[in-house]
């Protein structure tokens, strides 16, 4: 009940698909998605493979509460090792193909090896076959997916598919489903693209028990009045998006700007959320039409933009004319703030194109604002660029470069591989605004300090999704704690990366979050699944979790020293904003985070805590 | 008074909560490929339409039926399908030019939307005003309608009324 | 005022309830031929499969459905109208008198003039006599040839692959349900039958069947020979009108109605697969013996007759649906297309999966369908409203599976992309 209790095992290298069933003990101790898809990860291959090497395998995986009727349930996750960080990576998307994976009946699909030519899976149900891609190969994810659903003849079908990135090897390319959600982070699209897997489609009509479905009704209830009552999950994230951080977080003077040269960036109002909803001067239409919804999802926090096709992005290309997924926070800062751009409709274009071929935004834009931090040292010049002025700012010059990139054209080629590679090349690593190689985002770490400890420590590299600790220190839910002061944070990042884990392996949005805590969230596992599922046992779950990705990543070579943020954190003071004057004390908190994990002074789990949690 | 269900686009997010309460109704699962409401993306998603039923005078369903499968609920003024009458001759789903009356090959026999009784689940389930149940008369169906009956057959009432 | 109506099917019944309707003091009779309740031919395959008793078919559950409605069932058989006397002449020499009369006497089964026919273990698939006949003949692991893959023929293969009888089809149109689905349809359900196992023969007639005492022959003309314990017979059906023909009633390939149901005599109508009515897609008359037109007929019949032709009828749009061995197929107005006509398609041979569309100008005008259950109705929507798509057309050019969108989209007025 509420887990299928089966997974489809698809051999690439031998064209095979077949069905297993799921380990229900591992289930019982890391739930799923993200949980259980790295207990099979961490099981079944070695952490030193090379991340593109077919013995590397792609694990596509929902929650027990994918597909049911508790608040948020579309999530799902994609597991692997990560090419542009080296660490595990786990990304999760929304939309609403999880939903339809778990109601064809599979907990999870594991992919291992690499098929000779490309290939797309197949799934009706309990039927799942390999096709063949050759002529989808090339083409985006907007092309792929219209082109499978109308193949299929079915206009409910779900598709995750790569774009031109993912075939590419773009390190941070992303898988997308539902033409603009995606699996953004950590490269987990490129590993897909070096499998020859160009796509999934999916048609699940078998439907989604649980263990007591009147429990299920009744916690599912509560949490959805909680939500709907709630400042952020009622009113804030339905109305604004997530861009509704913007004007917030810059005027609070923790908006990286420029590749982290400042804390507060001039444009920010024109790349807010309020910006989005204001018509334009030029055609009198608003960038944001409409907000939208994931599967199942009462919060809907979804943007749908569209941009006007005056703008010299788009005037000539009319495919970019219709609506699509429109600007997160994240992605606004990213293609915005770290690049100094504030043309909203040249940051929604950046957006469309990360969409369409399968980007992460937030790599895309930090790599970018890392390589005009390159050009403005003079570290590379324009010989580089194929001639283009790549200054902060430069409207024009930044979408050059996103399309090159998107295309694996030119200078695009060596943005492809993220800004640590790229500022390792030209001589400045410290221009690199990463941790453990992946791009940290639109929180800078010396304004919200436990922002700064959860990057350091987040086992897939720098990420807001492990530990929002924003949540208390910005936001003040569950008790406002003060962005400016280390103390505390400790205890602070370790509950939220346990309760984040446990979400994560749900099936369920981290977005609850805002509005639930364990104690709503728990009675909804329980009333699903098998066991019983208390809050305690929530955490315990995330904090396994959270210790087994941390054996994964020491197994793949990282140390305690991996646990750090870019000197320009650490060193370079805020010269604007509350922060004014103030660098990130990471020092001040790791010994302790090491302490309240239970991990040895250079950041390994001990014996005890390793038993206690039955590691 | 009776009551019918009102479907706003313009509320309406996408979110497909309404199929799967639908689905848990009418199968005792959360599939929304049970579901007899259906909500259909335009516009990249910016625009979402959910449809079922209208529970239209006409009843072109229940007028076709060969074996007298379909009824009128009297407390509703639902036209609801007896699965154990139904033979699973589709005919209804043809007849029916809202496309509301769909077979399901696994039960066998068609199924529509049928107001639940009187307590629609998927009313209960919209986080929005999208759905509601109200005033049979204040639904706005007319719109729905006008583009069908203008030219078809006048069926006004039958003897079952 | 008396209305008398000839026959008990779909077409009668829904007539004789809205003369109730519309005529609260009006006399009605029924005057059917069948010994049992007015049943429906519509289920006489689920009577075959067992999902349904014999009272499963009735048209109507209540058994005294017509009785508390007034209208009087009488079981006998016209042999004749007297048009001048306003009178119907029924088997045993009696005479009923009229003011408005309705012809609703079906079809019958079309024998065709092979030797061997009259055979007992030769059999029609019409009534439920002949049902219950088959059910004893057909037992498990017996051979049975079936002549004729038309829309009846295919309905009923399902009860016999169920009685895991050992099955031959035998077709002489070019291929299955030829009057209802164009080449790649009909096609991809003999292909569908054959996975089934059951042997389908198209552009094929049987020669002759020869009959022993354990067993038949059915000889085809292609050379082949089946041996068979039973042969059912489905090879169309044709207007139960032979009691007419001493009548000048215009008669062409069912009994000729106007855009009243009314015949060429006054106070005569016809209804259902006898009358030859005002067909929507072409505005000539033609038979369409299907229920959807049945019901329809009946009901505009009725209003005519009680309200002396006040409703002009703008004919019925001949459509469809098929289940074969679990494979739904559809068909819709003019799914051969029209002058000037294009067209979109979807052909996934491999899912046995079929679209196909017409359009004349920006407006639908027929279909046929395998392998869709869903939404279909809305085609008859868009056919019959003739609403103009607009953008919607190249939108369903390019994917016809979009159709529920597309109705939706024209009849909502959304604009913008799907």
């Amino acid at each position: 009940m509420s887990w299928s209790e089966k997974i489809l095992r698809v051999d690439l290298g031998a064209g095979t698909c077949t069905s297993e069933p799921l380990n229900m003990e591992w289930a019982q101790d890391y739930m799923g998605q993200r949980g259980l898809a790295t207990k099979y990860l961490v099981e079944e291959t070695d952490p030193n493979v090379d991340p593109f090497s077919p013995d590397n395998k792609m694990i596509i995986a929902t929650g027990p509460l994918t597909g049911t009727i508790a608040p948020t349930s579309g999530r799902w996750s994609v597991v692997c090792k990560s090419p542009l960080t080296g660490a595990i990576a786990c990304s999760n998307s929304g939309g609403f193909f999880g939903g339809e994976l778990k109601n064809a009946g599979w907990d999870m699909i594991i992919f291992e090896g690499k098929s000779d030519t490309p290939v797309y899976l197949d799934i009706t149900n309990d039927k799942a076959e390999l096709k063949d891609a050759s002529d989808l190969w090339g083409k985006s994810v907007w092309e792929t997916e219209t082109t499978l659903r109308e193949r299929r003849g079915d206009n409910d079908v779900r598709v995750a598919s790569i774009g031109l990135a993912g075939e590419n090897g773009v390190l941070y390319a992303a898988v997308v489903n539902d033409m603009d959600r995606a699996a953004g982070r950590s490269g987990v699209g490129a590993v897909m693209g070096s499998k020859n897997l160009k796509a999934m489609v999916v048609r699940g009509t078998v439907g989604v028990k649980v263990k007591d479905p009147m429990a299920m009704m009744k916690t599912s209830n509560t949490a959805k009045e909680i939500l709907a009552e709630n400042a952020i999950t009622g009113e804030g994230l339905p109305t604004h998006g997530t861009q509704v951080l913007m004007n917030v977080i810059n005027e609070l003077g923790a908006l990286p700007t420029r590749n982290g040269h400042d804390v507060q960036f001039e444009g920010a109002h024109d790349i807010s959320a309020e910006a989005m909803a204001e018509p334009r001067e030029s055609d009198g239409e608003a960038n944001l039409v409409s907000n939208a919804a994931c599967f199942n999802c009462p919060i809907s926090c979804q943007r749908r933009s569209k941009i006007d096709p005056s703008h010299f992005t788009v005037k000539d290309k009319p495919e970019y004319q219709m609506v699509s997924g429109g600007l997160e926070y994240e992605a606004a800062w990213a293609l915005g703030a770290a690049c100094g751009v504030k043309d909203l409709d040249a940051v929604t274009y950046a957006n469309f194109v990360c969409n369409e071929q399968g980007l992460d935004p937030i790599t895309l834009g930090s790599t970018l604002g890392a390589a005009m931090d390159l050009y403005a040292a003079g570290a590379i010049t324009s010989d580089d660029t194929g001639g283009h002025e790549l200054t902060f700012g430069n409207t024009e010059v930044f979408v050059a470069m996103v399309d090159a990139t998107a295309k694996g054209e030119g200078f695009g080629k060596e943005l492809g591989q993220g800004s640590k590679r790229l500022c390792a090349k030209y001589g400045h690593p410290e221009f690199s605004m990463t941790v453990k190689g992946q791009e940290f985002p639109a929180y800078d770490p010396r304004a919200i300090q436990g922002m700064g400890l959860g990057y350091a420590t987040s086992n897939r590299g720098a990420c807001h999704l492990r530990a929002y600790t924003v949540s208390s220190e910005v936001l003040g839910i569950g008790g406002k704690t003060d962005p400016l002061v280390t103390e505390g944070k400790a205890g602070l990042v370790k509950a939220f990366q346990d309760l984040t884990a446990a979400v994560d392996s749900s099936g369920t949005c981290v977005f609850t979050t805002f509005a639930l805590t364990g104690d709503d969230i728990a009675p909804m596992i329980d009333a699903a699944c098998e066991g019983d599922w208390g809050v305690e046992r929530l955490n315990e779950v995330g904090e396994r979790i959270w210790n087994m990705e941390r054996q994964y990543n020491i197994a793949a070579g990282f140390t305690g020293a991996d646990d750090t943020l870019p000197e320009r954190m650490l060193k370079d003071i805020a010269k604007t904003g509350s922060a004014k004057g103030s660098v990130n004390r990471l020092d001040e908190m790791l010994p302790e985070y090491y302490q309240v994990r239970g991990w040895d002074e250079s950041g390994v789990p001990t014996q005890d805590t390793l038993s206690r949690l039955s590691l | 008074m009776l009551k019918a269900l009102r479907m706003d686009s313009d509320t309406c997010t996408g979110c497909h909560q309404c199929e799967m309460m639908c689905s848990y109704g009418k199968v005792g699962a959360f599939n929304p490929a049970k579901s007899v409401m259906d909500v259909s993306l335009y516009n990249g998603g910016a625009v979402n339409i959910p449809s079922t039923c209208t529970q239209c005078e006409e009843a072109w369903c229940m007028v076709v039926c060969p074996v007298e499968a379909i009824t009128i609920n009297p407390t509703t003024g639902a036209k609801e399908i007896s699965a154990e009458v139904c033979v699973g001759c589709k005919v209804c789903s043809i007849a029916c030019p809202y496309g509301a009356i769909n077979y399901d090959a696994d039960s066998g026999v068609v199924t529509k939307c049928d107001l639940c009784g009187g307590e629609p689940m998927c009313v209960e389930a919209c986080p929005t005003p999208a759905l509601a149940f109200v005033d049979k008369d204040s639904t706005g169906y007319d719109r729905i309608w006008n583009h069908v009956t203008a030219d078809l057959v006048d069926c006004d009432s039958t003897v079952r009324h | 005022m008396h209305y008398v109506i000839i026959g008990a099917g779909p077409a009668a019944v829904a007539a004789a309830e809205k003369l109730r309707v519309l005529d609260e003091d009006g006399q009605i009779t029924m005057i059917g031929s069948q010994a049992q309740q007015p049943y429906s031919r519509m289920a006489i395959p689920y009577y075959l499969t067992g999902k349904v008793e014999e009272s499963g078919t009735y048209l109507r559950r209540s058994s005294d459905h017509f009785e508390s409605h007034r209208i009087e069932l009488v079981h006998g058989e016209a042999t004749a109208v007297d048009a001048a006397g306003h009178k119907v002449i029924l088997g045993d020499g009696s005479a009923m008198a009229y003011d408005k009369l309705l012809i609703a006497t079906g079809a019958e089964p079309i024998i065709p003039p092979v030797a061997g026919m009259d055979d007992p273990r030769v059999q029609q698939c019409w009534h439920l006599e002949d049902a219950e006949r088959i059910i004893e003949l057909a037992k498990p692991g017996a051979r049975a040839v079936q002549v004729g893959a038309g829309f009846i023929g295919c309905i009923i293969l399902e009860s016999w692959v169920l009685r895991e009888v050992d099955l031959t089809v035998v077709e002489m149109g070019p291929r299955m349900v030829p009057r209802m689905l164009g080449e790649k349809a009909g096609n991809l359900l003999k292909t569908w039958c054959e996975s089934k196992g059951v042997t389908v023969h198209t552009g094929t007639t049987v020669e002759t069947i020869e009959s022993t005492q354990n067993e038949l022959n059915v000889v085809l003309n292609n050379g082949e020979a089946y041996p068979a314990d039973v042969v059912i017979v489905s090879t169309g059906v044709k207007p139960n009108v032979g009691f007419l023909q001493d009548l000048d009633i215009k008669i062409d390939q069912g009994i000729e109605v106007d855009e009243f149901m009314q015949t060429s005599i006054s106070d005569v109508y016809a209804a259902g697969d006898c009358a030859q009515g005002l067909d929507f897609s072409t505005g000539e008359t033609a038979v369409h013996a299907v229920q959807p037109t049945a019901t329809e007929h009946g009901r505009v019949a009725a209003t005519n007759m009680a309200t002396n032709n006040s409703f002009s009828y703008k004919g019925s749009l001949n459509m469809n649906i098929l289940d074969t061995l679990g494979l739904v197929t559809s068909s819709f107005g003019a799914w051969e297309g029209v002058d000037g006509s294009d067209s979109a398609e979807i052909y996934n041979p491999d899912n046995y999966q079929y679209i196909n569309l017409q359009f004349k100008d920006d407006v639908l005008v027929g279909a046929n369908t395998v392998g869709y259950h869903a939404h279909l109705g809305v085609l008859r929507g868009l056919i019959e409203s003739r609403v103009p798509l607009g953008v919607w057309k190249e939108r369903l050019k390019k994917n016809p599976v979009g159709l529920m969108e597309a109705y939706i989209g024209v009849t909502q007025e959304v604009a913008g992309s799907a």
